[in-house]
């Protein structure tokens, strides 16, 4: 515990990877206006895993895609080493931050093989890769999260498993080594026994890396697995924020209290 | 009180073209006690939406049952004549909500069709007010909004949904219920109110037991009197939902139990690990014991022949380190 | 696509379909190669009956009705295959544009849409054709093509913007793809089924398009199609005076030229929508 807190104050006197301020995304207007994001504010340091943690529709999702540049906000910004990522090049961004997403089925495109798959992320390499190169790359990234790239790299997509393509997905952003992995349910379709394996090598990737990851979850048992710090967000807002440790066992607000009240723990047995 | 369903060495293959088989349930035996939950667990593809199908006699094609029988109100259901299920098993005995039921509810009509259909299914001389009726006095009984009835359902929440279909299902107060994943895909609110409802359900006698088939171990830890865990078409260890929950024996169901992420201390003090490996492929499983491949505590036993049976006081293990 | 390949050579309405037009395509491709005729040249007196000189008799000029046939089926399906690529090509290209950027952009190109598909198309081609002098099959062509693809637009438009916001499209953008590349690599390809067979719809239109611009005599210059073949029997009273064969035969093939086109979509359809296949 020491220890991390000790950790925990040595990045805060850093400087923070990506600042997200005041951010706010509404959807519609006039009558059939909905506030997705409102007024959301929070800081990712070097290194660090954080999880944004809600329920759907709670907006979690809207602020991941609009840190990724695939969405633009309403209101507020988010600066990345301390620029505004709207005036940064598109692949110049996209290098330094990069996402695995929640479905591993339609996250591939069904029409190309993985080779193809993984050698989109060479893009944002320039053009300076050779192709013996980039073979090499993809066969040791495979190998990182554990899968044979000798029988694997020119299959398609519907001949692999969920766990499999969660995995490749992974390597993609091996290749590319950003600062920043937003994660946003990496784990759903994946059964728990290998579960943790995929979140373990996430973890490990960033300690020995220091890349830092944000996870987008409903799982708080996921979040309080893996992440330094919660962001709880509920309606568009962050309703509380701390290390997990003190999120988890002692929460302040009242939603995340009742969140936590209705997860189903091994210790206790519900009052029904 | 005799058992209220039996499967005895029940095997259930998907027949596939070319005489392929997929070995999804391969030789269970187990029975639904008296005014208990069962817990049915396992991870996808491990044959628990198999095994709810055909004791619920809702398997079709290309699934057939290949051997064994279940056994229930002194009837062999496996043998029974089809028309004889529906009029005098099916939704009076046994009810089953299935997986993603709530999602199946056809979205152009208003809820209470299903209540109609479903009643005049399994009993044909009633009229529709009556069914209505009965449906009604239900929910009311429930403390379920009555308005449910007349909404399309894409007017209810998720949680909401799912509580109507199994409301509706039990309507003609059948001993056994069969929910196959009745919480996965709704937020954790709604997941409580569902496992609410069902003890509801069961403290008001309008059902005697629940088999309830899950992946997630700590729901059953809520809601389970005893668990069954499944790997591979097989079981491999039932017994008191402590048992499994704080003492399991079988290396799957305590690596399994292992690999749980909850918010609970003990997760963060240490590095929980998975287990390595991916379930066999159930058009050809391994030969002895079926977790062999990915079990750090195999012996060579394992490897060649099937495990049997070992039982003490409530709990049946199947497992060569027992022996 | 091997699975995809042994559907549709299973399908008796695409198979059916085919063989009729290959046999139409044939007709009208090699026809006019082996004949040492020339459709305009006179063989005979004005509508002699088939006979063993002029097999399918002659025509108002006493030009050998079969000849015309032969060369008039090439011509018109130059016309319809000119009509569909380009129809398809402008109705996918707006659609997808549309579909994919989404706001300003799309309410422009759907407004122009829908703005075409309100004025009848037959107008709009009377009046270019009219304003066009020199017009050869492939000019007749693209004007039936750019007067038939804003239905093609609007289906493409509703499938793109279904297509957007999957994952793997999101994935290719955060690698750095442009939005050409996005919709070219990324969507395209989940349409091409639909895309073959909008085409192969718009081909069968084409035929049938150039036909009636043909028979009001704003068909192509200086050569003969199905179409200005009705167009000359209609002129000159074939059908008054009884020479079935100066008009029957080219109606014939103009009916089994899109017939086959439409029994190929028909039997497309079953194979990429499953649910439309019979058990």
């Amino acid at each position: 515990m020491v220890l991390a807190n000790a950790l925990n104050n040595s990045k805060k006197q850093r400087q923070p990877l990506l600042q997200v301020e005041n951010l706010t995304k509404v959807f519609g207007s006039g009558k059939n206006e909905v506030i997705a994001v409102d007024d959301v504010s929070f800081e990712i340091y070097p290194g660090e895993i954080i999880s944004l943690l809600g329920e759907s529709g709670s907006g979690k999702t809207t602020t991941a895609r609009m840190i990724l540049r695939l969405s633009q906000p309403t209101r507020g910004r988010i600066l990345f080493k301390g620029k505004d990522i709207q005036a940064m090049k598109g692949v110049d961004y996209w290098r330094q931050v990069q996402a695995i997403f929640q479905d591993p089925f339609s996250s591939f495109n069904s029409f190309y093989s993985v080779h193809s798959f993984l050698s989109k992320a060479f893009r944002l390499k320039g053009n300076h890769v050779s192709k013996s190169q980039q073979r090499a790359m993809m066969e040791e990234a495979m190998k990182k999260v554990g899968l044979n790239a000798e029988e694997l790299l020119f299959k398609r997509p519907h001949e692999l498993s969920g766990g499999q393509r969660q995995r490749l997905m992974i390597a993609r952003a091996l290749l590319i080594s950003p600062e920043l992995l937003i994660a946003d349910e990496p784990t759903s379709m994946i059964d728990a026994s290998s579960r943790v394996g995929i979140l373990n090598m996430l973890m490990d990737l960033s300690r020995n890396l220091g890349m830092s990851i944000m996870f987008i979850t409903h799982d708080i048992g996921l979040a309080y697995y893996t992440s330094d710090r919660l962001l709880i967000m509920n309606k568009g807002r962050i309703v509380e924020r701390g290390p997990s440790v003190e999120v988890v066992e002692n929460p302040t607000d009242e939603y995340t209290r009742r969140l936590l009240a209705d997860v189903p723990t091994l210790s206790k047995r519900w009052a029904l | 009180m005799k058992n209220l369903l039996e499967a005895q060495n029940l095997k259930a293959y998907y027949r596939l073209v070319d005489g392929i088989q997929i070995r999804a349930v391969d030789g269970v035996t187990l029975e639904l006690r008296p005014n208990e939950v069962l817990g049915i667990a396992g991870e996808s593809g491990c044959g628990k939406s198999t095994l709810a199908a055909v004791i619920s006699l809702t398997h079709n094609p290309p699934l057939h049952v290949i051997d064994g029988e279940v056994t229930a109100n002194g009837f062999d259901l496996l043998r029974l004549p089809k028309e004889q299920a529906r009029r005098e098993i099916k939704g009076k005995y046994i009810s089953v909500v299935p997986q993603g039921a709530m999602n199946a509810l056809n979205p152009t009509q208003r809820v209470r069709n299903f209540a109609i259909d479903m009643l005049q299914e399994h009993q044909p001389d009633m009229t529709k007010q009556d069914a209505v009726d009965l449906a009604r006095a239900r929910l009311q009984e429930l403390s379920l909004p009555e308005r449910v009835l007349t909404s399309y359902p894409h007017e209810l929440s998720g949680g909401m949904k799912q509580r109507t279909v199994i409301v509706l299902s039990t309507l003609l107060n059948p001993k056994v219920l069969i929910a196959d994943e009745p919480t996965s895909a709704l937020d954790v609110s709604s997941q409580r109110a569902v496992i609410r409802l069902l003890m509801t359900l069961l403290d008001e006698q309008i059902i005697t037991s629940i088999a309830f088939i899950t992946h997630e171990l700590p729901l059953l830890r809520q809601v389970a009197d005893r668990i069954a865990v499944m790997y591979a078409g097989k079981l491999v260890e039932v017994g008191t939902m402590e048992e499994i929950i704080f003492q399991p024996q079988h290396p799957y169901t305590k690596a399994l139990m292992g690999s749980m992420l909850v918010p609970e201390r003990h997760v963060r003090e240490q590095r929980i690990e998975g287990i390595p490996g991916v379930p066999p492929d159930l058009k050809n499983p391994p030969a002895g014991c079926r977790f062999h491949p990915r079990c750090t505590q195999r012996i060579e036993w394992c490897t060649q022949e099937e495990p049997p049976p070992k039982t003490v006081g409530d709990r049946t293990t199947w497992c060569w380190l027992m022996h | 696509m091997g699975e995809v390949l042994v559907l549709v050579l299973r399908s008796r309405r695409f198979m059916i379909g085919a063989i009729l037009f290959l046999a139409v395509l044939c007709f009208g491709v090699i026809g006019p190669r082996v004949t040492d005729r020339n459709p305009f040249q006179m063989v005979g007196g004005l509508f002699n009956p088939p006979s063993e000189k002029a097999i399918l008799g002659t025509d108002n000029l006493g030009r050998d009705v079969f000849t015309q046939l032969m060369y008039g089926t090439g011509t018109s399906l130059l016309i319809g295959f000119v009509a569909g690529v380009v129809a398809t090509g402008i109705g996918v290209t707006i659609g997808a544009v549309a579909g994919f950027k989404g706001g300003l952009v799309d309410e422009l190109l759907m407004g122009i849409t829908n703005v075409l598909i309100t004025i009848p198309a037959i107008v709009v081609l009377i009046l270019l054709s009219i304003a066009i002098r020199s017009r050869s099959a492939v000019v007749m062509g693209v004007i039936i093509g750019i007067t038939s693809w804003p239905w093609t637009a609007r289906a493409v438009r509703a499938q793109t913007s279904s297509l957007r916001t999957r994952e793997h499209v999101d994935l290719a953008r955060i690698s750095g793809y442009t939005t050409a590349e996005l919709i070219v690599k990324e969507i395209l390809p989940y349409m091409f089924s639909y895309i073959f067979m909008a085409f192969i719809l718009q081909f069968s239109a084409g035929i049938t398009n150039e036909a009636t611009l043909s028979m009001l005599g704003l068909g192509p210059y200086q050569t003969v199609s199905l179409g200005v073949m009705l167009h000359w029997a209609l002129l000159w009273e074939a059908v008054r005076t009884g020479a079935w064969w100066a008009f029957l035969p080219p109606v014939v093939f103009l009916a089994v030229a899109s017939f086959s086109l439409m029994l190929i979509n028909a039997g497309l359809d079953e194979v990429f929508n499953p649910r439309l296949r019979k058990s």
